[in-house]
């Protein structure tokens, strides 16, 4: 399956399935990540439940250094 | 006690989060600072680094409430999808809105801040916008129900101080919510300054980050904020145009 996750086109392996699997695939489950799918918030009791599909675009963002 | 929204803060400075040399700095900056509120910016991962260290990961978030802020944004609309984002973490429910309108100045673009302000307070969050230091608009802002407002001293870490302490004033005499001086502070006397003005807070990164000792200068900002804090509550003496002695004029045929 071909995903655009943060603006790269990324192939992942088809066991990839949901949000936690991508998660998984990247090592962010121990993360403070927050998750969006096609511009829709994905809250995290929906990860493991939020399947993707060949060309969704997701976003995975985190908390850095701001003023 | 600085109160926004539900929450109570004995600290009334608002340390930002951006720039400092190495993690470890950062922290005993922040611990120096004494700061309860953290500002931070949403961005995307680096989804191939998760070793990368984090700071918000080695804080005891427990001792510190998160202001993230919608940094980037250029439109209300942008800046309520970072909102949404920050909230959606589970860790704060409490929002800078910051859209830029001017990409040199890093001035806030007033029209887009107030719809995004609206939206936000519609779902719910605690509203603490940056702003220009405009009464008008800060009033607008407040009367939207904000929590607090935020006006820029000066441009974003220019350390220029504060450039228009009778605009500051102006806002700070019509509030009825905390203003909190925002951006554009450079050293200690800049926070005394805003403090003594009246202001209810203070919310600074570059002057600590940006500092040759950032330890240090995190301290002398929490002393600078507790100082012109006191001396505003203290009420300080009208100015006059001559001297008036400190001594007594009485017993003076001893010399």
């Amino acid at each position: 399956m071909t995903l655009i996750v943060n603006g790269e086109t990324i192939t992942v392996p088809d066991e990839v399935k949901t949000v936690s699997d991508l998660l998984s695939h990247f090592r962010l489950d121990n993360k403070l990540a927050i998750v969006e799918v096609n511009v829709r918030i994905i809250q995290k009791h929906e990860y493991g439940i939020t399947t993707l599909a060949n060309g969704d675009r997701v976003e995975i963002v985190h908390f850095v250094g701001g003023g | 006690m600085l109160k926004i929204g539900p929450y109570e803060f004995s600290s009334r400075l608002l340390l930002g989060t951006g720039k400092y040399p190495s993690l470890d700095v950062q922290k005993e900056a922040v611990e120096a600072s004494g700061a309860e509120i953290l500002t931070f910016a949403v961005r995307r991962m680096n989804i191939f680094s998760p070793e990368q260290p984090n700071f918000l990961e080695q804080l005891d978030l427990s001792k510190y409430k998160l202001l993230p802020n919608t940094a980037g944004a250029k439109t209300a609309e942008e800046a309520v999808r970072i909102a949404r984002l920050a909230k959606a973490s589970g860790l704060c429910d409490m929002i800078k809105v910051e859209v830029i309108g001017c990409d040199k100045t890093l001035l806030p673009d007033p029209v887009e801040t107030l719809k995004a302000a609206e939206m936000l307070l519609e779902e719910g969050f605690i509203v603490l916008p940056y702003t220009s230091d405009d009464v008008v608009l800060a009033r607008r802002l407040q009367e939207l129900g904000c929590h607090a407002v935020m006006p820029g001293a000066s441009p974003i870490g220019s350390g220029q101080g504060i450039i228009n302490p009778l605009n500051l004033s102006f806002i700070i005499e019509q509030a009825t919510v905390p203003v909190i001086v925002d951006a554009g502070i450079g050293g200690p006397a800049d926070a005394v300054l805003a403090m003594e003005l009246g202001a209810d807070g203070v919310l600074l990164n570059t002057a600590v980050s940006g500092a040759a000792d950032p330890v240090k200068m995190a301290k002398a900002m929490k002393l600078a904020i507790e100082a012109g804090r006191l001396g505003y509550e203290a009420g300080r003496i009208p100015k006059k145009r001559y001297a008036s002695a400190s001594s007594p004029m009485e017993g003076m045929s001893v010399v």
